[in-house]
């Protein structure tokens, strides 16, 4: 399981104050009148790994997908890797959504695994992991599936380099699609819900791997249901409600000691 | 007169070279306006989605102009009423050193021009029966909006296409008939004149009927070929349709027929 990640990542796990990799600063979104994100500020640094949790509703997976701009924000700034991201600002310091290409050029440093996984159903495991380096680096094919083989051996699943989505379970699936994003050797990973469409049992294997990468040092931002891991392997929990950030904090005191009424309450029903 | 038998079979049998020129005839009219279809589908598909304002509504109004009138009378402007009002009329040409009539390269282009508008609309809705979420994928990786269409979406919706694609060319081997009106001597016309001489009415047009059902009954095994090859890569994205519905109707055909509603 270890690989290229060690040398190319030195940051260490453990949230050592790196330089920040995502900084929101007042971050506002609206659905027509429903306001989905209130004055979101979370700054997170590299090599950091930040679960957010909250009740469905709360803006987790919408501030999740603005960070790589899935999502338009209406005000505030979103800063990744110390640059706007789908924004660039006037002379006279409004902001304006950004060329395609610029954006598109900013997401290759930014991987994102869906909950629904996502993977593209007329491409076999390993195509679906060269997909993008072959479309979007112009990396060779002969290259890039040797790429993408090396890939799944890391997530566990070499053997099913030829297989097709729908021949994999969901577990399998949504290794492949850890893999497809780790692909462009991204800098961040986003993880929106990864578990939640899983059966029980294969939980556990795409938590490993998620683990693993952690250990590696990337940097990473998880919305998830799974506190087990929040507590094992995040730096930072953040709890959001109605488009708030509510309470940050260590998973050790948040969960265990929330000061919040909110927190208590979510977690009470959470953790039964 | 009675049903000549004779006559029936030797027709059937030894067919005038007329009727061979005109059935060959009719399936490469058939087979080219149905790939420049094809491409014009996906064209005004595209426009109508993404395009910019000008273009969208150039697709919109093309759609509606031509589903909203008849073939027959397509081809009469197309051919005799551009020629009629001195815009153009239809030089023979060569093309790729082929001598290609002018009626036939109005033929061509009223067919495919009115496959375009039905196709656009095929393509449109296989379009949109690919998921969001993969769009999303695609762009996530960084790529861009039209990459993504291309190596993600299309190849999807294609599938989709597949199957009402199918019920397309069948339609258009028989729409052919029409440009008979522009004096395009395909199977039927050349079927027409041979009457004309001979008045064994019933007896013609049961061979020529026989050849239809024989050049559609062909493009059914076709297409369940290539159907059964693209399910063995990567997945049942299909339906299957069995042998029987695609002949005899019903199943998932039917439905693929909805999206198109009666011609």
């Amino acid at each position: 399981m270890r690989g290229e990640l060690v040398e190319s990542l030195p940051g260490q796990s453990g949230g050592a104050a790196g330089r920040p990799v995502v900084e929101a600063t007042g971050v506002h979104k609206w659905f027509r009148r429903n306001h989905v994100l209130d004055d979101v500020s979370l700054t997170v640094d590299e090599g950091e790994v930040v679960v957010i949790i909250g009740p469905s509703g709360s803006g987790k997976t919408t501030f999740l997908r603005c960070i790589n701009h899935l999502e338009r924000i209406d005000e505030g700034r979103l800063l990744v890797n110390g640059h706007l991201i789908g924004y660039r600002e006037t002379a006279k310091g409004k902001l304006v959504e950004d060329a395609e290409a610029e954006i598109a050029r900013q997401r290759q440093e930014i991987g994102f695994v869906f909950q629904q996984f996502n993977l593209f159903p007329h491409l076999t495991a390993a195509e679906n992991v060269a997909l993008a380096p072959i479309r979007v680096r112009g990396a060779g094919r002969s290259q890039a599936m040797e790429g993408a083989t090396r890939l799944l051996a890391r997530v566990g699943i070499e053997e099913k380099r030829d297989s097709y989505p729908r021949q994999l379970s969901g577990g399998q699936q949504q290794r492949v699609a850890i893999a497809r994003a780790l692909a462009m050797s991204p800098a961040l990973m986003l993880f929106d819900e990864p578990t939640s469409a899983l059966d029980p049992e294969m939980v556990g294997e795409v938590l490993e791997v998620m683990r693993g990468l952690a250990a590696e040092g990337m940097t990473m931002v998880v919305v998830s249901h799974e506190m087990g891991f929040a507590r094992r392997v995040g730096d930072r929990v953040v709890m959001m409600d109605e488009g708030r950030v509510v309470e940050v904090g260590a998973p050790g005191d948040l969960l265990d000691r929330p000061r919040r009424e909110r927190t208590r309450a979510f977690l009470a029903k959470v953790l039964h | 007169m009675h049903f000549d038998w004779h006559f029936f079979e030797h027709l059937l049998l030894h067919p005038p070279n007329s009727f061979i020129q005109g059935a060959i005839r009719t399936v490469y009219l058939a087979v080219i306006a149905q790939i420049l279809g094809v491409g014009l589908g996906l064209l005004f598909a595209l426009w109508r989605r993404n395009g910019r304002l000008p273009l969208r509504i150039f697709a919109s109004g093309y759609i509606w102009l031509v589903r909203g009138t008849p073939l027959l009378v397509q081809a009469v402007i197309v051919y005799d009423g551009l020629a009629g009002l001195g815009l153009y009329s239809f030089p023979d040409q060569h093309v790729f050193g082929v001598l290609i009539p002018g009626v036939i390269q109005a033929g061509i282009i009223t067919l495919a021009m009115n496959e375009g508008a039905y196709m656009a609309e095929i393509m449109r809705a296989a379009i949109d029966s690919v998921d969001r979420g993969q769009t999303e994928a695609a762009v996530s990786l960084g790529m861009r909006r039209r990459q993504a269409m291309r190596h993600v979406v299309l190849p999807q919706a294609m599938r989709v296409v597949i199957p009402p694609l199918g019920n397309e060319f069948n339609n258009m081997l028989k729409v052919t008939s029409l440009l008979s009106v522009i004096g395009l001597q395909e199977l039927f016309l050349a079927a027409q004149d041979y009457n004309s001489a001979t008045f064994r009415t019933f007896e013609i047009f049961l061979v020529v009927a026989i050849y239809y059902i024989a050049m559609t009954t062909i493009w059914s095994f076709i297409q369940s070929a290539i159907e059964r090859r693209l399910a063995a890569r990567g997945g049942d994205l299909i339906d299957r349709i069995t042998l029987r519905e695609r002949l005899f109707g019903g199943g998932a055909l039917a439905v693929a027929g909805q999206l198109r509603g009666a011609r």
